[in-house]
């Protein structure tokens, strides 16, 4: 059997093309997979009032994959040239025997689940002339500026749109490919704070520039730069930390990082071992449903080709299963959801691509009027650094307002809050019903997390 | 790469709309990488990336379109493309005749990664998986991965500067998980030059892979991090990261230029300790951050950013210089022919004191040791910047006693600077880093001596 996607153009056909030729010269007793990309972007910044700069650029690559004994060769290239392709796939061929015998090694198969129809792509994106793309740079700076007597500068407004294609192409019968657009505008704000400056950032985003709002991504700097202004070090103390929808959602990722089926299964999750148990308040219902279209995450097919499907990650708290694609499902001994992800550059990895919670009830307002000693964060800092998927220990900077007695009181800046990631989640006391779509897919919603360490003077 | 006359008249084509400047950078960056996890190596794999990018600049606008296509005719349809921004600017022919310039690499290779047999390659990271899992069985998981990278560039512009670069990096790094009755804890080291293979003459693999997994069986018995402000020793090597955030990002000119810097108009003034001074120098051969020319043609150098506590110079790209009329620092850099070149660190270092490391613990009656920095972040706007501390003791009556868990340091740039208390004698350079800026990452190098802030916030949790 074999998986056709719908009909997405000649862009894509001429991808599945020369993915299924690599696909086909699989010798007996290999598997070998092809994975084409192409995308062209625009990218303008300005700044005071000028273009700063203009990017038009194309790109495009394939990566190969060989699998043959269990041993898997890889080889990739930044380009699409005849002889360059069949140099990759030489390449991964010539790499497989160094690689040491994986018995769940194997590339994906046709799996029966159907592609959901999803309109992802915006032929606006190519359409729309240069000279608009540039106006929404140089507009968004000038209202950024206009704004408020205190913004006195703006270190960058820009305007970015992409159309990318990709197709992927087995010797187990997979052969879809799709293409899809985003475009976003964001922009930094700057005003005086005594001896320093304080800066603050908006973006908003959606497929094609008339999806996009230069007010929403405006007021968002704005609104957050104005707030800053004689942010003071905090005392140290605990505190019901408030997140809003955006920071609900960065969370959200870093615990589905931990839901990945190959850190679990090599013992690098402290969730391994653990569905059926209570790992989170019984609030916490999460799923990743990349078939949802008002998600910028929605995709009909995952990196190695299979349809996208929903999968429930937590139910009332309760660990319902992991994120896997092909080799970490064998491994497993389940099904892939479907969650591979990759560019051209690498092997498969794991990943969600559209994370919700589902709503509860109330919003950031009504929340907030019932903390009585909180912080309302609005940017954490040091993720990278402070935050370990492993051990879960959880040490960020926090930058917002404190709450007291349900009103928004002073800003506060060079602070630090701590916990582990797992108590995080089982001390969630409320979820509000404020879905918002981030730009990296996820819904976030308003989150209440009381006994959280702040450290501060 | 690219014949010469073949880059004069893209060149001429990319200035045909008007434009003031135009520049060609092209790449062909090939490496490999081998990794071995949960037991097994999982994968040798390699990759290669060519193409070019070309940028006009009229007045205060850049237009930029890159290509994967090195053919003249795919040369000069993207310096069209880079060219269509300046389209306000008259016509008219200017020809460009290249002068080639030569710059020696500091660096020097002896065995290129590709000449490494494959087997030779993996080899090492089974020694290295066999070495951490012979300390017991606390080590649940060790991953360990070898890579090499050859990247040459070639750089003409309408200046008729035309130069290249062939740079070679290898790295080497080990990350062990150990497991207890405490949950989880993690332990990593890399090692990375811009050398060819003979890194691995300086290397003890299995040292180096005991080293990374003692420390995560160490974090097992850590305590909670503290709470709150206390005065903290970095040690020497990996805590040059402190400078890089605290300060470096904040004398980028780029930051300066747009009022996003807490250093903007310092230059001349104390803004650190007296016993500061530090330095960005691209030319320290074999270091990380190290090049014969940055991604805009001009030779790497030596910059000292801060003598004795005086803010000095600030850092330099093509664009900030030519504006300023004066030279550049030799610090103009980008990810890769896709990106546009801005101001960059390359490798950031504080000078040695005079005070011997332990006397410098010494004098801490109660305090942290940060014996291992991990990444950070600064906001250059106020200088409030957040690292992480990978490897931390506590240090109690002036000894360093109890590990800690993992947390986040931060401070404020201009405040740690000055709150620079003493600065020992045992400089070493940190590990290899990936710095990021506005979407692009680029191979950096830092290090300092053992030195202690009076003070920084520690994000813990006990009191």
């Amino acid at each position: 059997m074999t998986s056709t996607a719908p009909a997405t153009g000649t862009d894509v056909d001429a991808l599945r093309a020369i993915a299924d030729r690599v696909a086909a010269q699989a010798r007996p007793g290999e598997q070998v997979e092809a994975y084409v990309s192409r995308g062209t972007n625009t990218s303008v910044d300005a700044y005071e009032g000028e273009i700063e700069s203009l990017t038009q650029a194309g790109s495009a690559g394939i990566g190969v994959r060989v699998i043959r004994d269990g041993r898997t060769g890889f080889a990739y290239a930044g380009s699409l040239d005849d002889d360059i392709v069949a140099e990759a796939l030489a390449e991964a061929r010539d790499n497989l025997p160094f690689a040491e015998p994986d018995e769940w090694a194997g590339l994906a198969e046709p799996d029966g689940v159907p592609a959901t129809a999803l309109d992802v792509h915006r032929e606006a994106v190519l359409a729309t002339p240069v000279e608009d793309k540039v106006r929404m740079a140089i507009d968004l700076e000038r209202m950024v500026r206009d704004a408020d007597p205190r913004v006195k500068g703006v270190r960058a407004a820009s305007y970015t749109d992409a159309e990318g294609a990709f197709a992927v192409a087995t010797s187990t019968g997979i052969s879809v490919g799709g293409r899809s657009t985003i475009a976003y505008v964001s922009v930094s704000a700057l005003a005086d704070d005594g001896d320093a400056s304080v800066i603050a950032g908006g973006i908003s985003v959606g497929r094609a520039i008339d999806e996009v709002s230069l007010e929403e991504a405006a007021d968002d700097a704005v609104t957050r730069l104005l707030e800053k202004i004689g942010s003071t070090k905090p005392e140290s103390a605990e505190v019901t930390l408030i997140l809003e929808p955006r920071l609900t959602a960065t969370l959200l990722g870093i615990v589905s990082g931990m839901l990945g089926g190959e850190a679990v299964a090599k013992g690098r999750s402290p969730f391994a071992g653990r569905i059926g148990e209570q790992v989170g308040s019984p609030l916490l219902t999460i799923v990743d449903d990349p078939t949802n279209a008002e998600s910028l995450g929605a995709e009909p097919y995952d990196d190695e080709g299979l349809a996208t499907r929903r999968v429930p990650l937590l139910q009332g708290g309760v660990l319902q299963g992991f994120l896997h694609n092909t080799h970490s499902a064998r491994r497993a001994g389940t099904a892939s959801t479907a969650s591979a992800a990759r560019g051209y550059s690498t092997r498969p990895g794991i990943s969600a691509r559209a994370l919700t919670v589902e709503p509860g009830s109330g919003d950031l307002d009504s929340l907030l009027a019932g903390v009585d000693d909180g912080v309302l964060a609005s940017a954490l800092g040091g993720i990278h650094s402070g935050v370990n998927p492993i051990s879960g220990d959880f040490s960020v900077s926090v930058e917002g307002l404190r709450v007291r007695g349900g009103e928004r009181a002073e800003p506060i800046k060079e602070a630090t809050l701590a916990s582990t990631l797992q108590r995080l989640l089982l001390d969630v006391s409320h979820v509000g019903a404020d879905v918002e779509w981030q730009p990296g897919g996820t819904g976030g919603v308003t989150l209440l997390i009381p006994g959280v360490s702040l450290s501060g003077r | 790469m690219i014949e010469e006359p073949t880059l004069e008249r893209v060149l001429q084509r990319a200035l045909r709309t008007g434009g003031e400047f135009a520049e060609v950078f092209a790449e062909d960056k090939s490496s490999s990488n081998g990794v071995l996890d949960d037991g097994r190596v999982e994968q040798l794999s390699s990759g290669r990336d060519r193409g070019a990018g070309i940028r006009v600049v009229v007045g205060d606008t850049t237009g930029f379109a890159h290509t994967a296509d090195l053919t003249e005719a795919g040369l000069l349809q993207a310096a069209e493309a880079a060219s269509a921004a300046a389209r306000q600017g008259g016509g008219g022919v200017r020809s460009v005749a290249l002068t080639r310039t030569d710059v020696p690499n500091p660096s020097s290779v002896a065995v290129l990664p590709d000449d490494v047999p494959k087997a030779d390659r993996v080899a090492v990271l089974r020694r290295a998986d066999e070495a951490a899992r012979a300390l017991g069985r606390e080590i649940t998981q060790v991953t360990a991965s070898v890579g090499g990278s050859r990247r040459r560039i070639l750089v003409a512009n309408s200046d008729g500067l035309l130069t290249a670069d062939d740079q070679v990096r290898t790295l080497f790094s080990v990350a062990a998980v150990a497991s207890g009755d405490t949950g989880m804890q993690t332990g990593r080291k890399s090692a990375g030059h811009t050398m060819g293979w003979e890194l691995f003459d300086q290397i003890d693999v299995e040292a180096f892979a005991v080293e990374a997994a003692e420390m995560a069986i160490t974090k097992l018995r850590a305590r909670p991090a503290p709470s709150g402000q206390l005065p903290v020793v970095i040690g020497a090597g990996s805590g040059g990261v402190l400078f890089h955030e605290a300060c470096g990002h904040g004398l980028e000119k780029d930051l300066v230029d747009k009022g996003a810097s807490v250093y903007a108009g310092k230059v001349g003034e104390l803004v650190a300790s007296p016993l500061v001074t530090l330095v960005d120098d691209g030319t320290i051969a074999g270091e990380w951050g190290a090049f014969a020319v940055d991604d805009e043609g001009s030779p790497g150098r030596r910059n000292v950013l801060i003598q004795d506590g005086v803010l000095t110079d600030y850092l330099w790209d093509f664009l900030r210089s030519r504006k300023d009329c004066r030279a550049t620092s030799g610090n103009g850099r980008r990810q890769s022919y896709k990106h546009l070149p801005m101001v960059r660190m390359t490798n950031t270092f504080l000078e040695n004191g005079d005070t011997r490391p332990e006397d410098v613990i010494a004098g801490t009656d109660r305090g942290v040791y940060v014996a291992k920095l991990g990444g950070g972040q600064v906001n250059t706007a106020s200088g409030d910047f957040v690292f992480g501390m990978q490897e931390a003791y506590l240090i109690e009556d002036g000894e360093i006693t109890d590990p800690i868990r993992e947390g986040n340091l931060i401070g404020n740039g201009p405040q740690c600077l000055r709150d620079i208390e003493v600065i020992a004698d045992d400089f070493a350079f940190g590990g290899p880093g990936t710095c990021g800026k506005d979407g692009q990452g680029v191979p950096v190098g830092d290090g300092c001596p053992t030195l202690r802030v009076k003070q920084l916030t520690i994000g813990g949790v006990s009191s």
